[in-house]
């Protein structure tokens, strides 16, 4: 019972982390509470749905295969990043240099549209998602790991890793945390702020849309409302591991997945999230930066 | 004066960018609206977002010329009419504004039929939640996501009283108001040394926890099935029941709202409010105590909320954990902020702009929300202070020069 609902948390966890990137990426830079991110990953999902219909109706490919899983994620990252990017373009863009709420309303107009833009192009009800690893999985001593779950977190440390040697070993990861310091200093040794700060909206929306194919194949239902949570949820890892750091974002992903399952398991599932707001709450109580936000002393 | 080399070149540049901004927009709906079945894939339905795009390219394209030359004519006109509205505001006497508004707001009612005056009646309850909010984010300068929070105990304590107890609306409504006002120093006191961002979670996270609680807490909430039958109101054993008299009796609410919240912004609270905004540390230097401060602006902005909460839920006679969403808190934060913060007239503004813009926008049905969504981003663009910025807000929330989390690590 505890191993597997570790093990559930884990997958949950890794899943919230990869979004939880996005908006810590985003918010280390520009500052802005990212809110139509999670609508970015919802749009991940229906990638993944219109992708395997696509292949399916052509018979181009067999849907079953490893080639259609492949093509799912590219065609969802692909979409996604160029979302990302528009989106950064046209709501944000602008409004640089303005009052710090007037971007979070232009986030929240977004995401109201976007998810109503899918509403009305894809109906309102549940989609199915094709799920391409029924059976498989290891069987442990009282817990068991499905095939799909070992994919969720392998894809997960994958992109990790991958993002971390973008950011530490790539001109562009250099610039990107120069930006974040300090975006005037940047800017006057010649680093184009706006390339960074797409080229931020482009990574985090393709971490976005690799975590909408996940869940949609972990829970094998979406509908055009499932960014919202995720969002909020994405949200709230990121500020508990400190806004800002990419490994904050990672350990506080994957500390709500385990918070949420073990809380759902042995507590009561109704109020799994009431478990993860109240965790974060005392959390920022005793740390107002988050786990491994750095305590910024005032400066007068 | 332009050659006509030149002219060719001054629309050509902007004409390609119209071409390749449709034909992106175009690129990027077809995933979504394609349907495999349909004949040509269903490609009609992206080529009219793409025309769409191009005749919105296009239309800026013409206003901005005629208002000015470049791209951004279009904001500066805006800007511009912005400006004149809030000096002619300014020139006029505050009393006499609001007397004209007054007799306005008791009279126009009169002449509408019951479906208008129930959307007056619901700006009412959004006018006092945004004034309330406004208190918060406005004045005080911390962003709360879960003012909904509030409101759900406002209506609670009514549902819950009135059908356990038997208590009546006018005994509910200082004890919601002032359980309201309870809950928001309750919330204040773990978030006094929150900043910024990490406030806005712990309210969101709050106002979440109060909802969930309301829908699983069924031996008292009745969960998702709601409160019914809740008492209306009685004055001098007369009974509120008709759209006309709820409206008056919100009206009532809605002027002590005003005058209260308008007292308090040119009290000493008030102002220390606004310099406790502008720079806490500043504030703190010059004696003020941030923590009672702090408290007071979530104490007083619940308050209202609380109030708002009882009226509502005897106005509907019935409430559910559905009415309290974390959407609900968006739209009101909205209203603060796209009326323009700590502006009173500016805040009702907003509130009326975004209750009555989605009523007239019913006749869309489907593509109310669309709509919607994408204007709050087009009126955020074109005017990011707001429709009525006020007159003492010239910092912005969060000086620019803060020092910021060092981030990508």
């Amino acid at each position: 019972m505890l191993l597997q609902q570790l093990i559930n948390g884990l997958t949950l966890g890794s899943v919230y982390a990869l979004i939880a990137l996005g908006y810590t990426m985003v918010y280390g830079i520009i500052e802005l509470i990212n809110f139509a991110h999670g609508e970015i990953y919802m749009l991940g999902a229906y990638m993944g749905i219109v992708t395997f219909g696509l292949l399916s109706t052509l018979h181009l490919i067999s849907p079953d295969s490893v080639v259609a899983l492949l093509l799912m994620m590219v065609v969802a990252m692909l979409f996604c990043g160029a979302c990302g990017v528009t989106m950064e373009r046209v709501a944000y863009r602008p409004l640089r240099g303005a009052s710090r709420l007037s971007p979070l309303i232009s986030a929240l107009g977004v995401s109201i549209f976007l998810q109503n833009f899918v509403m009305l192009a894809q109906g309102p009800r549940d989609k199915g998602f094709p799920n391409l690893f029924a059976g498989g999985g290891i069987d442990l001593p009282g817990a068991r790991i499905s095939a799909i779950q070992i994919f969720i977190m392998a894809t997960s440390v994958m992109m990790m890793i991958g993002l971390q040697l973008l950011v530490h070993r790539t001109k562009i990861g250099k610039a990107m945390r120069a930006t974040a310091q300090d975006m005037q200093m940047a800017c006057m040794v010649g680093i184009n702020v706006d390339r960074v700060i797409s080229v931020t909206f482009l990574v985090g929306s393709i971490l976005a849309g690799v975590a909408g194919i996940l869940v949609g194949m972990y829970y094998g239902l979406i509908n055009f409302f499932i960014g919202y949570i995720a969002g909020i949820k994405a949200f709230t890892a990121a500020v508990l591991g400190g806004i800002g750091k990419i490994q904050g974002a990672m350990l506080g992903g994957l500390l709500l997945g385990l918070i949420e399952s073990l809380g759902a398991g042995y507590i009561s599932s109704e109020y799994k999230d009431v478990f993860a707001f109240a965790i974060l709450i005392v959390v920022l109580i005793f740390r107002p930066s988050g786990l491994l936000g750095e305590d910024i002393s005032k400066r007068v | 004066m332009t050659t006509p080399a030149r002219s060719v070149a001054l629309i050509r540049r902007p004409l390609s960018r119209i071409v390749l901004a449709s034909l992106w927009f175009g690129l990027l709906s077809l995933p979504l609206m394609m349907e495999s079945q349909a004949p040509f894939f269903g490609l009609r339905r992206p080529l009219l977002v793409s025309a769409g795009v191009a005749v919105i390219g296009v239309l800026r394209l013409a206003v901005s010329r005629r208002a000015g030359s470049g791209a951004g004519g279009v904001q500066r006109a805006l800007g511009a009419t912005g400006r004149a509205v809030h000096h002619l505001v300014g020139q006029i006497d505050r009393r006499l504004l609001y007397a004209v508004g007054l007799a306005a707001a008791a009279l126009i009612p009169l002449g509408l039929n019951r479906y208008h005056i129930d959307i007056l009646t619901q700006v009412g309850i959004y006018v006092t939640l945004a004034l309330g909010l406004n208190i918060v984010v406005g004045l005080a300068g911390l962003l709360d996501l879960g003012y909904v929070a509030f409101y759900a105990v406002g209506a609670y304590a009514y549902g819950l009283l009135s059908t356990r107890v038997g208590l009546s609306f006018w005994e509910v409504l200082p004890l919601g108001a002032l359980l309201a006002a309870l809950f928001g120093v309750l919330l204040g006191i773990p978030v006094l040394r929150l900043r910024g961002d990490y406030l806005a979670i712990v309210t969101l996270g709050f106002g979440e926890m109060i909802r969930i609680t309301l829908n699983n807490w069924d031996s008292v909430t009745r969960g998702p099935n709601g409160i019914l039958g809740i008492a209306r109101p009685k004055i001098l054993g007369f009974t509120i029941s008709t759209p006309i008299q709820y409206y008056y009796l919100i009206l009532a609410l809605v002027l002590l709202t005003v005058f209260v919240v308008e007292r308090l912004n040119r009290s000493r609270i008030g102002r220390a409010w606004t310099a406790m905004r502008d720079d806490d540390v500043a504030a703190e230097a010059m004696g003020i105590n941030l923590v009672k401060t702090k408290l007071l602006a979530f104490g007083l902005g619940a308050t209202w909320a609380g109030s708002a909460g009882v009226f509502f839920a005897s106005k509907m006679t019935f409430i559910s954990p559905e009415s309290f969403t974390f959407f609900e808190s968006v739209i009101i934060l909205c209203m603060v902020v796209l009326g323009g913060m700590g502006s009173v007239p500016g805040v009702i503004l907003g509130a009326a702009t975004l209750v009555i813009l989605p009523e007239i926008m019913r006749q869309f049905a489907l593509y109310r929300m669309l709509i919607f969504g994408g204007a709050m981003v087009v009126m955020m663009v074109m005017r990011p202070q707001g429709l009525v910025g006020s007159p003492r807000r010239k910092v912005a929330l969060g000086p620019k020069d803060r020092p910021r989390p060092t981030a990508v690590s």
